[in-house]
């Protein structure tokens, strides 16, 4: 179990790419800068496309963490 | 367009054990596809009108009137006008509405997302002598995903007919690390662009304007100058939806991706821009689900089980990439975009449809 307290959770599974992360990218546009937002996304897409906006965007990544038949990416909006 | 095809399918399969009221703001059907191509001068806002009455069957009931609140627990629309309306089944088909507003300096952008935007941008077009035009996109998600990369294929083409596309530079800002939403497509498309010299930024999610240095900035921290901008401005769901307590944050309906009834209440339907379903908003998502709630609004009616059919996903799209071709995308829930090599008889395909509209959409005759 991960002690991060996350501010919105976004349960993006069964989503096809790229949804997960336009819904990651929205709330980040909506969200305080450090809040911490979470995508659950089962989208295999997601394992390259969300890193690579989080760093594009210079957010941070706080953890990916594998679930069963998805993945929890947790994500805190750094500026 | 989906409250249409639906009002028109249920009338004819109820017949008189239904009464359907179509109620909508301004009595006039708008053919919202066309606005690209006004926006390049190839369409004008006559052809793209019609009465609403003039689609819909005679035993149904237009009220041109806007409606303010749904209260689900009385069953009963409130209009503008101060009437009201009860009702057994309601289909929400109200659409997104677009907020440029909610980007700062944002206001003077062109855009193509309404038929004075689409306008107003030919006239900047034609104005045009030379220079850098920006397409970027403000917020997601918009209607019809594919609009941008067909945008920047129309305008190169456009420029070119004009001699000045050498004395300018086109650039295309995505929100994603690529063309636009759907991978397999953006694979086919992106290295036309690149033939084209059409400058693709990935990861470019518009925040806002300055419209005094000429500039835009991304949320992830990029700044880009143009000389002529177009947007595509944020979405949201209708106002009715969110005063109403029907919607989510931005006012999209909470909406079963199969059956198309609302999540929580009770004999609420929705269709097309207006759910949250994570699917294109686009017209043929719209027509789709429209035949998908007709039907079952039909057999509630009838007082018969809810027949199996059930929205599958499906998606079907024209995608112009100009010099006279375009592609298609084709998808559902459960099998992935497929798009063939772009070909003219696509383009003419996507015109045929553009014409035939009016004799075949509305009125619920494509299945």
């Amino acid at each position: 179990m991960s002690s991060i307290t996350v501010d919105k959770s976004i349960d993006a599974r069964g989503m096809a790419c790229p949804g997960p992360l336009m819904n990651l990218i929205g709330a980040i546009r909506q969200g305080q800068v450090g809040q911490v937002f979470e995508v659950l996304s089962s989208d295999e897409g997601s394992k390259t496309d969300i890193p690579a906006w989080v760093a594009k965007a210079k957010h941070e990544m706080v953890e990916v963490r594998p679930d069963a038949g998805f993945v929890h990416f947790i994500v805190r909006k750094a500026r | 367009m989906g409250g249409t095809i639906a009002a028109n399918l249920i009338a004819k399969e109820c017949g008189d054990r239904a009464h359907v009221t179509v109620a909508d703001a301004t009595g006039i059907h708008v053919y919202q596809p066309g606005f690209l191509y006004v926006a390049i001068g190839q369409e004008h806002a006559g052809s793209l009108q019609r009465a609403e009455a003039q689609l819909l069957r005679k035993d149904i009931t237009l009220l041109v009137d806007r409606a303010v609140r749904v209260d689900p627990q009385t069953k009963n629309v409130s209009f503008e006008s101060g009437r009201s309306l009860a009702y057994d089944q309601l289909l929400l088909a109200t659409g997104s509405r677009t907020m440029i507003d909610e980007v700062p300096g944002g206001a003077g952008a062109h855009d193509f997302y309404s038929m004075v935007g689409a306008e107003r941008l030919f006239q900047a077009l034609t104005a045009f002598q030379g220079g850098t035009i920006v397409i970027g996109v403000a917020g997601i998600p918009y209607k019809c995903p594919p609009a941008p990369v067909e945008f920047v294929f129309l305008l190169d083409d456009y420029l070119r007919s004009r001699g000045i596309r050498e004395k300018s530079q086109i650039k295309l800002l995505s929100p994603l690390n690529r063309a636009f939403t759907i991978e397999a497509t953006s694979k086919l498309v992106q290295p036309i662009l690149a033939e084209r010299d059409i400058e693709l930024t990935g990861f470019f999610n518009v925040e806002s304007v300055d419209p005094i240095d000429r500039t835009v900035t991304s949320m992830e921290g990029e700044t880009v100058g143009y000389d002529l901008l177009v947007l595509v401005p944020p979405h949201r769901g209708q106002k009715v939806i969110e005063d109403s307590g029907l919607g989510d944050e931005r006012g999209w309906v909470p909406t079963d991706k199969n059956t198309l009834k609302h999540t929580k209440f009770a004999d609420i339907w929705a269709i097309g821009d207006t759910t949250n379903i994570p699917i294109s908003k686009s017209g043929s998502v719209a027509h789709y689900e429209a035949t998908v709630a007709a039907a079952e609004i039909s057999a509630v009616v009838r007082g018969e089980a809810a027949p199996q059919h059930l929205y599958d996903g499906k998606v079907m799209c024209f995608l112009e990439t100009g010099h006279g071709e375009a592609t298609t995308i084709r998808f559902d829930y459960d099998h992935p975009p497929v798009s063939p090599s772009p070909a003219r008889r696509w383009h003419w395909a996507k015109l045929l449809f553009n014409k035939t509209y009016w004799h075949t959409v509305p009125q619920g005759r494509l299945p």
